[in-house]
């Protein structure tokens, strides 16, 4: 149980640099809020949970379920929040490729 | 291994404090801030420091935030183009900052057995609390009960700074010439609400976090004793529930729930309940804030604490619900063009 833990602490561990990867490379605003919802919705979830069960079911693994359930609950919402200000403010999704796309290999 | 989480950490700090500076967008310079006041309250975490971790977390990357983007909100987003650069600010920071280095040089070792707190105050602290006491956590009852005077005083500060700035942002009441040209106004009163009635999502993701934030934060206070908490924490994180709704709801819904003198009222009568507790030890023939006079050993202490976390917790709370109020209808009303 304690090995899941620590793979499942792992993996988001992993999530949370590929959101971070996103959030840099990405060509737009709205594709860079999706890679930042990945950071919130999957890598800080797997590291409660990893921890969570590396520790046993106890008051604090009830505890980090709560959290997140509260992350899952809010980080959505604050994503669309977003994503919804920036329609106000004339942002529109990308939809063509980057000028700079045909010229990689 | 915390020593390297520690200079990871500081590096951060360092390397966001160095990107606050150069950056020229005060919404960048907020967002920053934000992420510095959480760095601060992972650092405090791993100082063995919950309490002052909850309380950073909730004050630094919550409300501050808020309140400084409702400032931006009112006078722009852009620096001001410096004709020439700002040498006396340089050199009075580089000052401050060569004496506090010094300073801390000057002290003891980072947790040094034998450094003065850790052989005087500390132990006596840690063996005197759960005989006098009897509460698990040793920070409340030295916040509350040894040092009670000093929380007094924090918590006049946070009043006086509430009063400071309902004083600069409050706008006087209009007279009644000025009042008659502004009722063809009316439909600006929309301007208060922050995020519309259509936009579904936020409003009933609000509505059902709500109580479970309005609750944690009752959780919070009385807990205090028990575990990391206590007033402060619990102030903020009642005074951010009340933010959330204002941000969904409008200032005017807002003001509704929460009328401006029953805050501003709440927020004297905890500071009073705070002085009173310590007038009433002193009727009762003690001297200021000594709690034993409600009672013989530990049942008396904890009554005493009981008391004064519930000032404290009301003073901060409604201080800044009064703060954030203050402000939203300023950011409203000077929309920056």
């Amino acid at each position: 149980m304690e090995l899941i833990g620590h793979v499942l602490v792992l993996c988001g561990a992993v999530f949370v640099l590929i959101g971070a990867v996103g959030i840099i490379r990405f060509p737009d605003v709205f594709s860079r809020m999706h890679a930042a919802g990945i950071t919130d919705g999957l890598g800080a979830a797997l590291v409660l949970l990893g921890l969570s069960l590396a520790e046993g079911f106890s008051t604090s693994s009830a505890r980090m379920a709560l959290i997140v359930a509260f992350i899952w609950c809010t980080s959505p919402t604050a994503c669309h929040a977003l994503a919804r200000s920036a329609l106000t403010a004339g942002l529109t999704p990308r939809t063509t490729p980057t000028p700079k796309e045909p010229d990689r290999r | 291994m915390t020593l390297v989480v520690d200079c990871i950490l500081l590096a951060l700090l360092a390397g966001v404090g160095v990107a606050v500076w150069r950056s020229r967008d005060l919404l960048t310079s907020v967002a920053l801030f934000s992420i510095y006041s959480l760095l601060c309250a992972a650092l405090f975490t791993l100082l063995e420091a919950p309490d002052v971790a909850v309380t950073e977390a909730a004050v630094g990357a919550g409300f501050s935030t808020m309140l400084m983007l409702a400032a931006i909100s009112a006078v722009g987003r852009s620096e001001r183009r410096r004709r020439r650069p700002p040498l006396i600010a340089a050199a009075v920071v580089i000052t401050a900052a060569g004496c506090l280095a010094w300073g801390v040089a000057a002290a003891p070792p980072f947790g040094q057995p034998d450094a003065a707190p850790h052989v005087h105050v500390a132990p006596f602290y840690l063996q005197d609390t759960p005989e006098a006491i009897g509460i698990p956590n040793v920070v409340t009852a030295v916040l509350a009960s040894y040092r009670g005077f000093d929380t007094l005083g924090e918590v006049a500060v946070i009043f006086t700074a509430g009063i400071g700035v309902l004083t600069l942002l409050r706008t006087p009441k209009r007279r009644g010439s000025e009042r008659a040209a502004t009722q063809g106004r009316k439909v600006q009163a929309s301007a208060t609400v922050f995020v519309g009635p259509d936009h579904v999502v936020p409003r009933v993701v609000g509505k059902v976090l709500l109580p479970g934030i309005l609750m944690y934060g009752l959780f919070i206070q009385f807990h205090g004793e028990f575990g990391p908490g206590g007033g402060f924490a619990a102030g903020v994180l009642l005074a951010t529930g009340f933010a959330l709704y204002t941000l969904l709801f409008g200032v005017r819904r807002a003001r509704q729930v929460a009328p401006a003198h029953v805050v501003e009222t709440i927020a004297a009568a905890g500071l009073l309940v705070f002085l009173g507790v310590g007038v009433v030890t002193v009727v009762l023939g003690g001297s200021f804030l000594d709690y034993d006079e409600f009672g013989e050993g530990p049942a008396g202490q904890q009554l005493g604490i009981l008391l004064v976390e519930l000032g404290v917790g009301a003073a901060v709370g409604a201080v800044m619900i009064a703060v954030f109020s203050a402000f939203a209808v300023f950011a409203t009303r000077y929309r920056a063009r």
